[in-house]
């Protein structure tokens, strides 16, 4: 099992350690309930030096990245970040990815945990394919350490150790800056659905920079969040979660992805995605809320007319909006919200009714 | 740290407690040791009445934000009265799991059952030992 560089100040904090991807991950330190309200209400502070980061530079960096990523990359500006999938040649979803442009010739791509190896080895077999020499693909991942601050009182508290101006820095941008006085790359992004930060630096420094952040923070209300809480804060916030919602028999059109997957330009599953717009989705994506008592989770089955339909992709109790709420694969055809479906949960169905998402967003 | 297992009462190697009412019935729950795993506890699905259940069946469900847990009935019986409480406020279960915390009454079919139960100094014994 491997560990990230924070595994022992965890450990330290009482933190339940549970297996994620590979990674010996913190799931919680005290409660879920408790980490997910602090994130909303304060400020929560997350171990993400799990994740994977793939830097590619060179002058086809560009020309390699238009073909594995869905989204078009051009007039990205640097410092700019773009939320992307990439595609296998059947259009199924390989992994989501931020895509950073760091600089003329250099983007950076922070991959999910699990993913990473088979990406690289994706991209790099592109670049193979495609016959281009001209472009380096790096695994950073082991050498980059990853926190993200997120919630409320996120800019107040890394303020206090960042060099550079935060309130400068716009969402979903990035800049290189110091924070202690240790190089950092900072971006106002993240996967709660607060304004928040996540931060990128060398492996061996960010345990002083999760220390003082604590340290200056906790008096603020700032909480240690483990995973549990990411998934309870990502779902109110209407995100998914890659090997949860979404794998690679899944298409990003199917999912809530089809605004990052542009069908102008050509790119690995382009022309696959393009055919399946034409002949018409079968199924979609959709949020739902209970309506019967009861909390739907992931792999339960979603009934229609007594006829199975379905199935739950994500589903958890909420504790912003206090009820049970998920994510479901349902027929086109029963996916407008006010739809009601019904959800196996062991001897019984459960009413649930299709809703717009995200089931939360945060006010302004 | 959990609350002192009460010396009333048996307990059942997963964690749930029963306590003799008399006129063979009994009342039952989790342990406290059982809601502080489970943590955050946001749902528990209750046995109907007239349910009939084997010792050591599943009976009821307890879940977290996370996770789901059955629940066991420590005698074999009929459900006669639930916690409908519970529905409303299943965080009560984390803060008194032996008290306002119980899930059911049963009518027991064998009150010798009881006797397959551990005594309180057996499970906090047990409890210790899980923890090494």
């Amino acid at each position: 099992m491997k560990k990230t560089p924070l595994y022992d100040r965890h450990v330290a904090l009482g933190a339940k350690i549970i297996d994620f991807g590979g990674w010996d991950m913190p799931v919680q330190y005290s409660n879920v309930i408790e980490e997910h309200h602090a994130t909303r209400t304060k400020a929560g502070l997350f171990d993400i030096c799990h994740m994977g980061e793939i830097e590619v530079k060179g002058p086809q960096a560009f020309e390699l990245l238009q073909w594995v990523l869905s989204r078009n990359i051009e007039g990205q500006a640097i410092g700019q970040i773009k939320l992307s999938v990439m595609t296998n040649e059947k259009g199924g979803i390989i992994d989501d990815v931020t895509v950073y442009r760091l600089g003329e010739e250099r983007y950076l791509i922070v991959t999910n945990a699990g993913t990473k190896d088979k990406d690289l080895s994706w991209i790099e077999t592109q670049r193979k394919a495609r016959g281009l020499a001209r472009v380096e693909v790096l695994d950073n991942s082991d050498r980059t350490g990853k926190i993200d601050l997120q919630g409320p009182l996120s800019e107040e508290i890394l303020q206090k150790l960042a060099s550079d101006d935060l309130s400068s820095l716009h969402f979903y941008h990035a800049e290189d800056t110091r924070v202690m006085k240790i190089p950092a790359l900072v971006s106002r992004s993240g996967y709660t659905g607060e304004n928040g930060f996540e931060i990128y630096t060398e492996n061996r420094r960010i345990g002083e920079i999760w220390d003082k952040l604590l340290a200056i923070g906790t008096g603020l209300g700032l909480k240690p969040v483990g995973l549990g809480a990411r998934d309870t804060l990502r779902l109110e916030a209407g995100m998914m979660l890659y090997g949860n919602d979404m794998d690679e028999t899944i298409t990003p059109l199917e999912v809530v992805y089809g605004w990052v997957t542009n069908l102008e330009k050509d790119f690995v599953g382009s022309t696959a995605l393009r055919k399946l717009k034409e002949m018409g989705l079968a199924r979609k994506l959709v949020g739902f809320e209970m309506e019967d008592r009861g909390i739907a989770r992931h792999g339960y089955k979603v009934f229609k007319d007594a006829t199975e339909v379905g199935v739950v992709t994500s589903g958890t109790y909420t504790p912003t909006l206090q009820k049970a709420v998920g994510m479901a694969f349902v027929p086109v055809a029963a996916s407008r919200p006010g739809t009601d479906i019904f959800i196996q949960i062991r001897d019984h169905q459960a009413r649930a009714r299709i809703v717009e998402l995200p089931f939360y967003r945060r006010q302004k | 740290m959990s609350k002192p297992n009460p010396a009333d009462r048996k307990y059942s190697k997963e964690h749930e407690w029963a306590m003799d009412e008399g006129a063979g019935t009994i009342r039952m729950g989790i342990t406290d040791h059982a809601q502080e795993l489970l943590t955050d506890i946001v749902f528990v699905e209750l046995p109907a009445i007239g349910k009939k259940v084997k010792q050591m069946e599943p009976m009821a469900v307890v879940e977290s934000v996370k996770s789901v847990s059955d629940v066991f009935s420590p005698v074999s019986g009929e459900v006669i009265e639930v916690n409908k409480e519970l529905e409303e406020h299943p965080e009560v279960v984390n803060e008194d799991a032996f008290g306002k915390g119980w899930i059911a009454k049963l009518k027991m079919d064998d009150p010798a059952e009881l006797n397959n139960l551990m005594d309180a100094a057996r499970y906090t014994e047990m409890i210790k030992e899980e923890k090494h």
